[in-house]
């Protein structure tokens, strides 16, 4: 048996808040600090059991219980934020950390794109570039070089999309269902994507728990299992030209169109398991390419051959890999510039729970939960277990 | 169909650092610049102060032939602000020196944009009057 001291750590305790367009009578701390009270809830616990906090928003929640001093990360990009939550622990520098986040009120004035896709560096500001653009650069190139098309990405928004409309909790709930003859005639935002092949914007909180498992057998629920977790990055985000084709130095299939295929082979040796071993792909959805490209950087189909793979049938619930299963950030919640990176590892849990309002995975015991994407230049993975393989 | 055109009433202003000022240096006197490293030759950009390709610390600023072919595009039809009028066509430029660069194809119709398109670089004023550069199909 593959021992790591990641296997040590367990998640014991999630919570969402509401997601909506707008959350009147909320600030992002406001809503950050419910996300807290609700997870620490979850998990049966009180604030007086947090001795580590990771985020700006969790220095606030620090401050405002007074329970300093604790051990505290800067870290706030999703699933990094909980790989170190879960290394403080594993290192003993910890023993309870909660994660949280939240953003509410700083995008509601929309004749511009959302604060967060717009970057002000030098090289790309002047060509009027944001995430969409970014990313559409290196979906073209896949499409140039395998033939991918925008019927196969316009498959994966409409399953992810009718997941958040079976969804009670996402914003769009009830929106749908959709195909992707409507993905293909939404209006185009920036060629190959369309508006529904895009994330939305949101607010909402979101917040994690993390402990030992000593601890983890006192807690409300059974613990979700850390089973492995890797990141990938190539540097600055939106400041270099996005190129497909672009490597580092030491491994010449480590580009930055297959960024994440190192973290997750790391996560999956951590744990003994392959590809073939997951139950529920929790995979984070900026543009519909991503999901595709996903596939083929973690090992699931070979190179080129994402298109045809989620057109085969696997993607839909009930099929053998099930992608994104509330929404994603297409329908269930983009609640800012980073509470929905860290809204993959909550649905992973809510999964292996088994505690889904809708398209529960049965059975599930393996999830992959994801972050980032190629046009970002960084891919960061996180592997979940019910048990330790 | 729409002819691409500069995006003059863009009000985004490049801020060049330390490494980038003989960039836009260069773009103020309508010539593309890129650096190449001593050790080993290769081309550098964005503007670094070590070579991506040897660790060499050695780059001298070269003048680009300003030629190259599209390896990606798009085509915004959401702009990202007030300040840009749809349809442009953000690309990455392959340039016959071996780098790539970040620009926006102008002077052919939005449906016109194709990978391998040969183009060449020509400069154009943004809503302060700084040059900045755009390409544009050989024909
Ligand atoms: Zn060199």
């Amino acid at each position: 048996m593959i021992r790591h001291p990641f296997h040590d750590v367990a998640i014991v305790g999630v919570h969402n808040t509401a997601q909506a367009k707008v959350l009147a009578d909320h600030d992002s701390r406001s809503i950050a600090l419910e996300a807290a009270h609700g997870a620490i809830g979850d998990a049966g616990l009180t604030p007086m059991d947090i001795d580590g906090v990771v985020g700006n928003l969790g220095n606030d929640f620090l401050y405002q219980h007074r329970i300093g001093p604790v051990w505290r990360s800067l870290s706030a990009l999703g699933i990094p934020a909980v790989l170190e939550g879960a290394m403080a622990i594993a290192c003993g520098l910890a023993t309870t950390v909660l994660i949280t986040t939240g953003e509410a009120g700083s995008y509601r004035e929309h004749t511009a794109t959302a604060p967060w896709t717009r970057p002000t560096n030098e090289f790309v500001a002047p060509y009027g570039m944001f995430t969409a653009a970014e990313f559409a650069l290196m979906a073209r190139r896949h499409m140039h070089l395998y033939g991918t098309t925008p019927e196969s990405m316009a498959h994966v928004a409409a399953v992810i999309r009718n997941n958040g409309h079976a969804n009670p909790q996402a914003v769009f709930s009830g929106r749908g269902p959709f195909t992707a003859a409507d993905v293909l005639a939404s209006r185009m935002i920036a060629d190959p994507f369309h508006l529904l092949d895009c994330a939305m914007t949101s607010e909402g909180g979101a917040a994690i728990v993390l402990t030992n498992m000593e601890r983890a057998s006192d807690c409300a629920k059974a613990p979700v299992r850390i089973l492995g977790g890797g990141t990938d990055h190539f540097g600055p985000a939106y400041q270099h030209p996005p190129v497909w084709e672009m490597g580092g130095r030491k491994r010449p299939d480590l580009i930055a169109g297959t960024v994440g295929r190192r973290a997750a082979e790391n996560a999956f040796a951590m744990a003994g398991l392959g590809p073939s071993d997951v139950d529920v792909c929790e995979f984070y959805d900026p543009f519909s390419f991503e999901i595709i490209r996903q596939f083929e950087a973690f090992g699931f189909c070979g190179t080129g051959e994402g298109g045809d793979f989620v057109l085969s049938g696997v993607i839909e619930p009930g099929g053998r890999f099930p992608v994104t299963t509330d929404g994603g950030t297409m329908s269930f919640s983009h609640g800012g510039a980073a509470v929905q990176l860290f809204q993959r590892v909550i649905r992973g849990v809510q999964q292996l729970r088994g505690e889904c309002l809708s398209m529960q995975v049965p059975d599930a015991h393996v999830a992959l939960c994801t972050g980032g994407g190629s046009g970002a230049l960084f891919t960061d993975v996180l592997l979940l277990g019910s048990e330790l393989p | 169909m729409t002819m691409l055109r500069p995006q003059d009433r863009a009000g985004v202003s490049p801020v060049p650092t330390m490494f980038s000022a003989p960039y836009w240096e260069g773009c103020a006197e309508r010539e593309l610049r890129y650096q190449v490293c001593i050790a080993c030759g290769a081309a550098n950009h964005t503007p670094a102060a070590v070579c991506a390709a040897c660790d060499g610390a050695d780059l001298q600023w070269r003048r680009s032939d300003g030629r190259g072919v599209i390896h990606s595009w798009t085509v915004v039809m959401r702009p990202v602000g007030p300040d840009f009028d749809a349809p442009y066509a953000p690309v990455i430029v392959a340039m016959s020196e071996g780098w790539f660069l970040l620009s926006a194809m102008i002077g052919c119709e939005h449906t016109e944009l194709s990978v391998g398109v040969e183009v060449t670089v020509e400069f154009h004023p943004i809503a302060d009057g700084r040059l900045v550069p755009y390409v544009r199909p050989v024909r």
